[in-house]
């Protein structure tokens, strides 16, 4: 039997390692490993828990919002807190477009290139492209001129022998099913959305007074001052600016990354009866309401690809295993830690690199294995979505229905790699049509004269309580991430992060369960072992990023991208 | 003309610090003329395309795998910068390589980029800077500095 080897996978944050075994051009076996780890803890024991989102903002290569989010909301968890109605709306404003953009990023930079062929897009007839594009969107820059432009830009580049981020592409490849004019419909669309994401991300700017790296997140609310009259807060002027954004970004997702979306999975729709994966699916549910508390998209648990049933999320009953992972528990093995009682001991007992495989029965991944009841769960867009389709959330059941009835697809199709690539579509689509009605609550709250965004009476350490733990949950664009804070004496006594990568890269668990990228694999056909952009589909199809669930170990061990069959 | 003086690395993974630190030291320590920013890029790739856009000279500072001794400074520029990242001497060689050349692909590449880096000899999860390269950290910051002066950049030192 061959085992393919793809280390690292491209276009992602951090390194990830798949082997797969492949019989009969399928993949019947395969394995996920993360060759680097983490323990933030470390950094984090000892100091104030107000203090505790600057670093956790540091986590992760991309995301600088989500891990500064699920921080304060533990701290605010642990003591009790609950954030004024305008930090609330500032928060899910903040969270919203960074999942709009984000999403909008993986799609053309990250993944598009699995199903997009750049080379083939040179040959295009410009004419004809204009005439496709204008069948799927009325998009004003959708012109013969415009598409020659960008092939003409494309040519020149190509012609220095820089294909710079197209590199490493399985350009020519026989799964490339889209025609040339598709190909540069899609390319010109890729290097339009690098313009449009430069000018939505500058809402974090505005809101967090910086970006990268915002500024204005605090436990218990919000340090961007709130006067319509004040030159220094955020006053009429800079809401005016973040609503002409917000029309901007939901245009683009409506006429651009929707249509582009559609039309390319038309031509894929085989791979909607591939992926499927392990069929649990969590969420944490996102966006708070900023009276009620209850979230925009509810939480909920799947289990076994059920929609008649949505069960309730207990943050009781998650637990990291590491019989598959290098760490060692003080308990030993067999055992889940709970994130409360995280530990992070290091001990590798991989083969010395350079190595041709791991050694998959024993330990073979930085990445611990989290469990919700013992068993493995698929987080991210696609989880998300299922949990609000199954518990009659109306917004996400029209959009679903819409994209079902266009593809002409059933709603097991959502099961699958297209599915899970479909879903962070739709996810963005409603997440980009609510951020408008946050402002627009943010704008009558202020206009009432409410202009608290800070709770101030646990600012002080004097009114806390000797010891109290507690946890953070945001629904990041990549899944259900989570943060739990134990704290003692005004001090971090314990941090733990259970991120979305880790849920979904895990690899087997005690009982030698698969973890959702291994399990998603199976079945996946393999044209070509030596060009295995079918693996890149469906790993793509989750958005890995590990830059969070992990560090480089050993920078200079790893080979460059490199397909090894064996 | 415009100049970008841009820190990259994450400030948690010990000496993948060090360009973050030199450039927040400077900072700390220069008022600067108007036509250069100072940004602290952390691990970020192409969110740092807006930055990018404009500038017509590019001053980077990172860790960089070298091969050489801990602490050890290096100077590239031009061309070899996204050819070194290429092969993969950095730490951030998918966000700096990748940005680089979408700018460039979008037109609006820097004219003139010099990198100044330093070997790292830990990249673990933690605050600490080796030894090595903490030494080697106001040697860089000397190093850039210089570097603007030949620009013409002038750097004013703040009071206290």
């Amino acid at each position: 039997m061959a085992r393919i080897v793809v280390d690292p996978i491209t276009r992602i944050e951090g390194h990830l390692r798949i082997e797969a075994e492949v019989s009969g051009g399928k993949i019947v076996d395969a394995w996920s490993s993360s060759t680097m780890f983490r323990g933030i803890e470390k950094i984090l024991k000892g100091r104030d828990p107000r203090d505790a989102w600057y670093f956790t903002q540091r986590f992760c290569g991309v995301c600088t919002t989500v891990h500064s989010i699920a921080s304060v909301r533990a701290v605010e968890n642990a003591l009790g807190i609950k954030v004024p109605p305008n930090a609330e709306l500032i928060r899910n404003i903040i969270m919203g477009i960074q999942n709009v953009q984000d999403h909008v990023i993986h799609f053309y930079h990250l993944h598009a290139l699995d199903w997009v062929d750049i080379v083939s897009a040179l040959k295009a007839d410009p004419a004809k492209t204009a005439s496709l594009a204008s069948t799927v969107s009325d998009w004003p820059l959708n012109s013969p001129t415009y598409f020659k432009g960008v092939q003409d830009k494309l040519k020149a580049f190509v012609a220095k022998g820089r294909l710079g981020p197209f590199a490493n592409g399985y350009w020519g490849h026989s799964a490339m099913k889209l025609p040339p004019e598709a190909n540069l419909m899609a390319t010109a669309h890729y290097l339009e959305a690098l313009e449009w994401q430069k000018d939505v991300i500058r809402i974090h700017a505005i809101l967090g007074s910086k970006n990268p790296h915002p500024q204005t997140f605090l436990v218990g609310g919000m340090a961007i001052p709130v006067d319509p009259d004040s030159q220094n807060a955020l006053n009429a002027d800079k809401l005016i600016t973040i609503s002409g954004l917000l029309k901007k970004a939901k245009e683009f997702v409506e006429k651009v990354y929707i249509p582009d979306l559609l039309a390319v999975a038309s031509f894929y729709k085989d791979w909607a009866a591939i992926g499927g994966g392990v069929g649990n699916y969590l969420s944490y549910g996102e966006f708070p309401d900023p009276i009620t508390g209850k979230q925009f998209f509810p939480p909920g648990i799947i289990l076994g690809k059920d929609l008649s049933k949505v069960y309730p999320v207990d943050q009781k009953k998650v637990a990291e295993y590491v019989d598959h992972s290098w760490f060692e528990y003080s308990g030993g093995q067999g055992k889940g830690a709970h994130p409360y009682d995280g530990e992070t001991e290091a001990k590798y007992s991989g083969p010395k690199p350079p190595y041709k495989n791991l050694d998959t029965d024993r330990k073979y991944s930085w990445v611990k294995s989290p469990r919700y009841e013992e068993k493995p769960m698929e987080v991210g867009p696609l989880a998300k979505l299922l949990v609000a389709y199954a518990s009659g959330h109306k917004e996400t059941q029209d959009a679903v229905g819409l994209v079902l009835k266009h593809l002409n697809v059933p709603a097991t199709a959502l099961f699958s790699t297209l599915g899970r690539t479909g879903a962070r579509g739709i996810d963005c689509l409603i997440t980009a049509q609510q951020l408008p009605k946050w402002l627009q609550q943010l704008e009558e709250s202020i206009g009432k004269g409410d202009l608290r965004v800070h709770a101030q009476e646990k600012w002080d350490p004097s009114s806390w309580p000797s010891e109290a733990q507690g946890y953070g949950w945001h629904e990041a664009p990549r899944g259900a991430l989570g943060h739990w804070i134990k704290i003692k004496d005004k001090q971090i006594l314990n941090y733990q992060a259970v991120v979305p990568s880790t849920w979904n890269a895990s690899p087997r668990d005690h009982k030698g369960q698969r973890g959702p990228y291994e399990e998603a694999l199976i079945g996946t056909p393999i044209a070509d072992p030596n060009r295995p952009v079918e693996i890149l589909r469906t790993i793509h199809s989750f958005d890995p990023c590990l830059a969070c669930a992990v560090h480089v170990l050993d920078a200079t061990g790893n080979e460059i991208v490199s397909v090894k069959v064996k | 003309m415009r100049t970008l003086l841009l820190g990259i690395g994450n400030t948690l993974m010990n000496d993948d610090a060090a360009g973050v630190l030199v450039i927040q030291n400077l900072a700390a320590k220069f008022f600067f003329p108007e036509e250069l920013t100072v940004l602290d890029g952390g691990t970020l790739g192409l969110d740092l395309l807006p930055y990018l856009e404009g500038v017509d000279r590019l001053l980077v500072v990172d860790a960089v795998e070298t091969g050489g001794p801990v602490g050890s400074i290096i100077r590239m520029t031009g061309d070899d910068i996204p050819l070194a990242l290429a092969t993969k001497v950095s730490p951030h060689q998918m966000g700096l390589k990748d940005l680089l050349l979408v700018a460039d692909l979008q037109g609006y590449a820097p004219k003139e980029m010099v990198l100044w880096g330093v070997q790292p000899g830990s990249i673990e999860m933690d605050i600490e800077l080796t030894p090595e390269v903490a030494a080697s950290i106001e040697l860089l910051e000397g190093k850039v500095l210089a570097e603007l002066a030949a620009w013409g950049i002038t750097a004013t030192p703040k009071s206290n």
